[in-house]
Parts: structure tokens; sequence; C-alpha cells
């Protein structure tokens, strides 16, 4: 995973509340075997006509926002399905990092997975960063967000900071604790034998 | 021991370490796995040269892109079909369990997981779907995942997790005529909205819960996703056993006596604190609808679409006129006063047999109106089995709904089973996102009996004014 300390760039901000993963993604493209190359279809609904030609009202049909690597929106952002579809695409388009006041759990699980940091601000200031003019810089190390003049501090659990810093294989991570795994499994295998899929 | 939440006996069950960053790793007991969400699972295990770690404890099937009508032949869309012979070879290349597409116990993950056995009270499970939630009808501990986390315990059969907070949902009073787990869903949701209950595990009680079939459960824990919370729990109780004793995967003689002993001490102690409640009063509630593009936006079936100008801020009222301007709706129109044009039966949802049960109650005798396109798709090939012995195939056929073969079909449109723009639908699925059955189509989240209600009348309509034998 591509680790993640500071990001300079254009914010687009898309200020609804409850952007759910199928206006990230639509299911058409949940059919891929790879993860790369969504990032053309990431809003595809309302970015596209049926026809398939660029809307030119849709915020990121715009320019300075073609180039976003910033995305602000509304609370609960990321509801709806698991599909890590959404965070990949939005990384593929360009976008690192997401503020919002609130997102949803698995949504938000998944950004970690894939070095997108999101950022939980409350509502009047993602207002103010809305307005500000010229990029924005996101300081992972100083949990801060600035730009316009202005400068907000978000909180972030210390072992998500410290994975996105580091770019952390998580799956490693887990196998440091393989004694403890192994130690598990033969304590549940003598005290609830039941659990072994029977049957097949 | 200080009394604990139910939640917090399986978390303490499942706990193999806590880490020093503040994490806990937690043991990963069944892992449902279907075609969309794991071929870059499979392909990153490979390119690390990892295993699985315990093959035995996955259950995979084909399930979000499958054809439901003629699969015989085959799939028809190529990526579809790519994506289901990907999972195909990815279980055969790493010794997964699978039942294979023709098989009649083919059909949904969330409904075959519990058909099978292979979800029992007390375990984690987890699924690259978010409505894995489902399985917390068994008291199972049951949510959904991405894709990498879908690799994570595919190689450690672990997770590094945070403990959710506790919220208790106290459902009031007992179910009303021609209301079921359904209705208390939306109900619930509509009162806690849908980032109501992020960062908490719900845990369902009241007697409504108790009284309701483990097909209810499943039911209403289904929907704890679109609450916002992580998962949704009901505490095992008789009639869960009786439901998973025998199941294929279940297991048998002693083990099952042992098993059952400890499952029954699996409830949350009294005295057990609560982060949240909420409490839910089921008296008097008619039959939901929603009419918005959130499961949130619910209301009566006597009720009336609603008028942004009574939304409590600037924000909502423009919500809410993006909502009714996607969905076609002006304000203060009666819902029973909307037509329709299709009808969708089926999903995790509402896609088991009971819930066909309760749309072919209204179905019997009657003919789908004019204009109106209604399918019926069980939950999995043993549903349909089931509801074929029963006659009910002949009760839809008869009546002019289309009887299709297992699948997610029409709930999220990922294979053919799509609605066209401006269509609007009486649908049992769980979600009405914009564009969710189809780019423009227009979802309205109702139970099985309303929704075969509508298809007969032609326009939402009050199922207990009905003359329907219950
Ligand atoms: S039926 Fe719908 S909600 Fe359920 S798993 Fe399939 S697509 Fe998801």
């Amino acid at each position: 995973m591509k680790a993640f300390t500071t990001l300079t760039g254009i914010a687009a901000p898309l200020l609804r509340a409850n952007v759910d993963t199928d206006l990230i993604i639509p299911k058409q493209f949940l059919t891929t075997l790879v993860r790369s190359g969504l990032g053309r279809h990431l809003f595809h609904e309302i970015r596209y006509s049926p026809e398939g030609r660029e809307l030119p009202d849709f915020l990121l049909n715009r320019e300075p926002y073609r180039q976003a690597t910033i995305l602000l929106s509304g609370p609960n952002f990321g509801c709806g399905s698991s599909r890590e579809h959404a965070p990949w695409a939005l990384l593929d388009f360009g976008i690192r990092c997401v503020v919002a006041p609130s997102f949803a759990d698995i949504f938000f699980n998944n950004c970690f997975a894939n070095g997108i940091l999101p950022v939980v601000l409350p509502a009047e200031q993602i207002a103010q960063l809305a307005e500000a003019e010229g990029p924005l810089t996101v300081d992972l190390p100083a949990q801060t967000i600035s730009g316009g003049g202005r400068s907000f501090r978000f909180e972030i659990e210390p072992a998500r900071k410290t994975t996105l810093l580091e770019g952390l294989d998580e799956i490693k991570r887990s196998e440091a604790n393989l004694a403890d795994i192994e130690a598990y499994e033969t304590r549940r295998r003598a005290e609830a034998p039941w659990l072994a899929v029977s049957g097949r | 021991m200080s009394p604990r939440t139910l939640y917090d006996k399986i978390w303490d069950e499942h706990l193999v370490a806590n880490r020093a960053d503040g994490t806990s790793l937690i043991y990963i007991d069944r892992h449902l796995v279907h075609e969309v969400t794991s071929p870059q699972a499979f392909e990153g295990l490979v390119l690390a040269g990892r295993a699985l770690r315990r093959p035995a404890n996955i259950l995979s099937v084909a399930d979000h892109n499958v054809p439901t009508v003629d699969r015989e032949k085959g799939i028809a869309d190529e990526t579809c079909r790519l994506q289901v012979e990907a999972l195909e070879a990815n279980v055969k290349a790493h010794g997964v369990p699978y039942i294979p597409l023709l098989d009649d116990r083919q059909g949904i993950v969330h409904v075959v997981g519990p058909e099978q056995g292979f979800t029992l009270p007390g375990t984690t499970v987890v699924c690259g779907d978010s409505h894995t939630s489902t399985h917390g009808a068994f008291g199972a501990l049951a949510f959904g995942i991405g894709t990498s986390e879908v690799e994570h315990v595919m190689a450690t059969q672990t997770l590094p997790q945070r403990r959710s907070k506790n919220l208790r949902v106290r459902f009031e009073g007992d179910l009303p005529e021609w209301t079921g787990a359904k209705d208390m869903a939306l109900r619930l949701i509509g009162q806690i909205g849908t980032a109501g209950g992020t960062g908490c595990v719900m845990e369902y009680t009241g007697p409504a819960v108790r009284a309701l079939t483990m097909e209810g459960r499943m039911t209403l824990c289904n929907m704890s996703i679109e609450g916002g919370a992580r998962a949704g729990l009901v505490a095992p109780d008789d009639t869960t056993f009786a439901y998973v004793a025998d199941r294929p995967l279940a297991p048998k003689g002693e083990l099952w006596d042992a098993a059952v002993a400890h499952w029954r001490t699996l409830a949350s102690d009294p005295g057990a604190a609560f982060d949240q409640e909420v409490v839910v009063d089921l008296r008097g509630m008619a039959p939901q609808v929603t009419w918005g593009t959130s499961p949130q936006w619910v209301t009566d079936i006597t009720g009336r679409v609603p008028d942004p100008a009574q939304a409590r801020n600037a924000e909502e009222r423009e919500a809410i006129l993006r909502a009714l301007d996607y969905m076609g709706l002006e304000p203060g129109t009666p819902m029973e006063a909307i037509p329709i044009q299709a009808v969708f039966i089926g999903s995790c949802t509402n896609g088991r047999i009971e819930d066909l049960r309760e749309a072919a109650l209204v179905a019997r005798g009657r003919k789908v109106a004019s204009g109106v396109r209604a399918l019926v798709v069980p939950g999995s090939g043993l549903v349909k089995r089931q509801a074929e012995a029963e006659g009910l195939d002949r009760v839809f056929l008869e009546a002019g709904f289309e009887w299709r073969q297992p699948g997610c079909s029409m709930c999220l449109g990922m294979n053919e089973d799509r609605l066209a723009a401006g269509v609007r639908c009486a649908s049992t699925s769980n979600r009405n996102f914009e564009g969710r059955q189809g780019r423009g189509s227009r979802t309205h989240l109702v139970s099985p009996g309303m929704a075969a209600a509508a298809a007969v009348a032609g326009h939402f309509t009050d199922v207990r004014r009905m003359e329907v034998p219950r």
C-alpha cells in the first residue's frame, strides 16, 4: 500500500449527505477482476449522460476539479455496500483524501486498506474549506488540513495514522501474531469442538 | 465478572490478541465468499505467495450477477460469465468448498449460509458484502468487509478490529396485523436515520423480536447496515436451535448438545451496560413504504409524500427536494395514489420461503395489474423447491408474476434484471438509492405482502384492506 504523509491538491466539493457506494461506482462496473481502471467510472451516473457523454455541469467534469486529489462531502459518506471498488475508483481517479462530517464504517475501513485518508471534520469547517481559493494541504503527521488562510486540526486513531504513514501491509502485521492465532485455534478446538465445519 | 452484553461475550470468545496499537485481533469462524468481491483477494494472495489458512471454513457461491432465467444455457453477459468462471477457478485452485450454479443449494449467500447450517450462534461470520449482518439473526457476530479484508481473513483467519459500541433496540408492543420484520426494520431506520447506528452493534430485543421466526429475524438483522450499524444481533433461543438443528453443516449428536448448552449462555446479562438505547413503539404501526432515495425516508402506507417546506433545515429541504425530483413525486401525494410499473419480490432481505408465502397469500386468485411487470426471485434453489412443493409457483404464474431462478437479481441489477429509467418499483429489497435497480429507476421498499398488493392493484395499497386469509 502507498504511504500517505502530506498532500497538496485541488479539493472538489461534493457537498451532499449520504453519498452511497452505488453512486460512487455503480454495479455495472463491479464485474472487474482487477483493482485498477475504475477511475473513469467514478460517479458514473451523475458524471455521464445515458449515451456516455460527460455532463458539463458535474463537478469532476470541470476544471480545476478534473485534477482533484481531495474530495469534500457531506455526512455518512460511503454508506451502502462493502464494495472496495468505491475506494479503488476514487484512488484511480486521483483522490487520496476524502473529508466529511462522518463516514460509513465499512467504507472508512476500506479507505485505510488503500492508502486513502478519510478525514472527519465538522460540516461548518468543510464548508469553509470548500470556499477556500486554491489548493488545500493535508498534513497527516501534524493532523491538519489547510488552505485559503484557514487551518483545521483533525483527529485520527494512532494505529490508523501509523498504517497510512508507513504504508503498512496489514496482513503482514497480523501474521506477526501467528503464535497467538495457533494457540487460540488449539484452545477453541478443545472448548468448542462443534465449530469445526462438519457434514461435508 | 461484570454483566456483559451478547456482543461483549462473542467479542471476548473471539479475542486472539490485544495489540500494542490499541486494536484487537479477532478470530473469524465462518467466511462466505461470492464472485464480485473475491477475485482481487485471491489474486492478492497469489501475488504475495500466501496460502489460505482455513479453506474449510469458507462457503462460496455465485449469486450477484447470475442469470435468473435459462441458467442451463450459461451466462450470456461476458463480463459476468468471466467473473463466475474466475470464482470457480479460484475455489478449485485453493480447495474452497463451492456450491455450483446449477446445484439446488445455490442462492444468495445470506440465504444459503443459514440454510446449510454454516451460520451458527455465537460465531463470527464475515463476507465481502454489507448484508452479512443478516446472520446476526442467529446470535452470530456477522459483518460485511472489503476485499482487502477478505484477503486478510483468507490468509490469517483473523481481522484487526476495534470494539464497537453496544446499542440496544427495544421494540415495544406486538406486531399489528399485516406488519412484520420488514416494517420493524424500516420503522427503526426511519426513526434513527441511516447513520443512526454508525459505530455500533445493535441488539434487537422485545417481545415482537422473540415472536419472530428465524426468517423474520434475518429480515430484521439484514437491514441493520441500512441503519448504519456494523452488525445486528438477536440472542439465540429455542426458535434458533429448532431452525439450525439437522442442517447439513450443523453439529450433530453430542456436539450438538454441547453446542446448544453453550448457546443458551449467549444472551445479554441482566444489568449489562449498553452505550445507547433506542425504543421503537410498534403499537398501531401500519405497513411501511419508502418514498425517497434512502431507506430512512419512509412512511405509513396511509401517509403522504412529505412536504419539503416542513424540513428541519435548509440542508434537509434540499436533500428532500432532490429525492422527490429523482423519484418523480409531488409533495402531499397519498402513498396509495402512487402508481407502479414493476414489482420485485426477492433478495436476501425478503427472498425466503415465508416471504414467498406471504406474497402468495395476496396473489392467490388475483391478477397482476396491466402494465405492471412483476418478478418473484427465490433466495435459493432450496427456497424455490420448497415453494414449488407448496404450489406457490403456480399461484404466482397464474396471477401473472414471473417465476425465476435464484440470485440477487433486481435487488441490484448486476445481471440483466434491471429497470429502465423512470420505472417505479415496489421492491422487497433493502436499498432504494438512486440507480440501485437500474439507472434512473425508482425504488420503494416494502414487505412481500405489500409488494404483492401493489402488483395486483397497480399502485401502492394498504394490504390490510384486501380480503386475504391470514
Ligand atoms: S440480494 Fe441484494 S443486498 Fe442481498 S446480497 Fe444480493 S445484492 Fe446484496
